[in-house]
């Protein structure tokens, strides 16, 4: 029973820096300085120094102003880019281990992987949801081929099992299995959303990252995505990271909480207290200017 | 005595043609047969060559012809063959050339040939240990169908991660209930690199697993070369309730010689409309023919 509350993921440091960038450039940006751009060399400090715990099963949110780095932190973890510096530690004790792949040990920085490691762990355990579908999908590639592309990643080679899985998703995310051989294309946003959604969950993922999924969507839609996504996320114990800057998002479905302005965490704690108790005069100002 | 003669006729030829034996100059000989080494060494993978300038115009051949033009000697005995035919004008043309610069022998017979080289079919007729096939590649990237970035494919070969190889094969079953690919099937070489194997039809993907052949793929305008050696596993890709199959011919057989057994060309009469079907390899036809006509003259007698 210990184990369940030691962290599936820890964080330290964690920074991105776009431009060349240089011995100063987290003395000089922040919050306190109002800016992520470094004076003396001009670089871009996207997120400097972000460190924390993820736990099994919770669901974690990020939220914070437009540029504020929140997007940067979901896709360094999912290693769309590559970090400027940081560690990363996968504590995969506490999760079945699929057979064919060699996961990473404890103690060791995932950043220090090389790509073709990087991708195995990525195709394994984590499933990303990104903001704008045409990121996660394959527009032209049938929505049961998009599913599919993430079990053969898995090495799955059997077209009936990847059919039957696909169909499964597609009802649960509620899409009609009449459409899996439609591309996403053809498809309103809500869709194209939960087929993204559906894809993020093909394989079983230990970590789930959710990045401004019902930015844009209509309030309904918006609210049967979450729905879903809450539903799936008891349903299978997920572990999420929910980015948004939208405090409705975060208090529906997060327990935890990360506020991050100019690129560094200000304050983090239980969303509850978090939104009614705020401590940084930027979380307060974000908490009293909600609609 | 055939190498004497040879060199005596070579010195006649130095004297009076401006060019090296086989044409390519010795250094740029060289530097192919390494990069053939290299290929053989690391099967399915291309290495990328230098690929000189022939009087040939490049997509016509010309990787090909400059793996023949390598590793041909005096001693060599040389087949062409373009689409299964050794009669067509790229064959005949390849054949004239290479035999006008070195002054080899040339032949129809798959088995005499110690070198062959081929566009887009692989003889009927099995090979030995002692013969090399020389393929002409036009596109050597496996991968091109699905990615179209020079870059991205390197990656993608360098870390095995073919899963668009896969998805595209997965909506080709999808769409059309079956895989559409006719040439080109994608092939797993050694169980690692997925490899083009020229246009080639499914028909003779079967013939480069576990072969006693070397078989050489040349890319002249692409300047890749790369190699399936002897005895090396050669599997097309399949899933496991899709598997891969060769092109069937029901009923058909072929017109000149009556064989089924053999890959068929449909020949569509404009006029009455009209289909036959002839075999794809000349050489073999003949040969089954002169069988049966031999068969016929011994009944007589």
């Amino acid at each position: 029973m210990m184990q369940q509350w030691q962290p599936v993921l820890t964080i330290k440091d964690l920074t991105k820096i776009y431009g060349g960038g240089c011995p100063r450039c987290l003395e000089v940006t922040g919050p306190e300085f109002e800016t992520n751009i470094c004076c003396h060399c001009g670089a871009v400090v996207a997120c400097g120094q972000v460190s924390f715990e993820l736990y099994p099963a919770e669901v974690l949110g990020i939220v914070g102003e437009s540029g504020s780095g929140k997007s940067t932190v979901v896709r360094l973890l999912y290693f769309d880019y590559d970090s400027s510096g940081g560690e990363i530690y996968f504590h995969n004790a506490a999760v079945s281990a699929n057979p064919q792949v060699k996961l990473p040990q404890t103690d060791e920085n995932l950043l220090t992987l090389n790509s073709f490691q990087k991708r195995q762990l990525r195709h394994a355990c984590l499933g990303m949801v990104y903001q704008n579908p045409h990121l996660g999908l394959r527009m032209a590639v049938s929505s049961g081929g998009n599913i599919a592309e993430r079990l053969i990643m898995a090495g799955c080679r059997h077209i009936g099992q990847m059919r039957g899985r696909s169909a499964d998703l597609l009802a649960k995310t509620e899409i009609p299995v009449q459409r899996l051989d439609e591309p996403p294309r053809n498809f309103s946003g809500g869709m194209r959303q939960r087929v993204q959604i559906a894809k993020a969950l093909s394989n079983n993922p230990v970590i789930l990252f959710l990045d401004e999924v019902t930015t844009g969507l209509d309030l309904s839609v918006q609210a049967r995505v979450l729905d879903l996504i809450r539903q799936l996320q008891s349903e299978f114990h997920l572990t999420v990271i929910v980015v948004s800057h939208d405090l409705g998002v975060i208090r529906l479905l997060t327990s935890r909480t990360m506020v991050m302005k100019c690129g560094r965490v200000v304050e983090s704690g239980l969303t509850d207290q978090i939104l009614e108790d705020p401590q940084h005069p930027y979380t307060q100002l974000l908490v009293s200017s909600q609609l | 005595m055939r190498l004497n003669a040879w060199l005596q006729d070579h010195r006649r030829v130095k004297k009076s043609r401006d060019y090296n034996f086989a044409f390519i100059n010795e250094a740029a000989k060289r530097e192919i047969r390494r990069k053939i080494l290299k290929a053989v060494a690391i099967p399915g993978y291309q290495v990328p060559f230098a690929s000189p300038e022939l009087p040939v115009a490049r997509g016509w051949g010309t990787g090909g012809l400059q793996l023949t033009l390598s590793l041909i000697g005096p001693e060599d005995i040389l087949k062409v063959i373009d689409q299964g035919c050794d009669g067509s004008v790229n064959a005949v043309n390849i054949k004239k050339f290479v035999g006008q610069v070195t002054g080899v022998s040339t032949t129809t017979d798959t088995r005499q040939a110690t070198i062959i080289q081929t566009r887009h079919r692989i003889p009927e007729e099995a090979m030995t240990r002692d013969q090399i096939l020389v393929l002409q590649v036009p596109f050597p990237e496996a991968l091109r169908t699905v990615e179209p970035s020079e870059a991205e494919t390197r990656r993608m070969h360098g870390e095995a991660d073919y899963s668009q190889m896969w998805l595209y094969l997965y909506e080709d079953i999808v769409k059309y209930g079956e895989i559409s690919i006719g040439a080109r099937y994608p092939v797993t070489v050694n169980g690692r690199y997925i490899m083009d194997p020229s246009p080639i039809p499914r028909w003779d993907i079967p013939k480069l697993h576990l072969a006693e052949t070397l078989f050489l793929f040349g890319a002249g305008r692409e300047k890749r070369i790369y190699a399936i050696p002897p005895h090396t596993r050669v599997e097309p890709l399949e899933f496991e309730d899709e598997k891969f199959r060769v092109e069937d011919f029901p009923g058909q057989a072929c017109q000149r010689c009556g064989s089924s057994a053999t890959f068929l060309d449909e020949i569509i009469d404009e006029a009455s409309g009209a289909r036959t079907y002839l075999c794809s390899d000349t050489s073999h036809c003949d040969k089954i023919l002169a069988q049966q006509e031999e068969k016929e003259v011994r009944s007589c007698k």
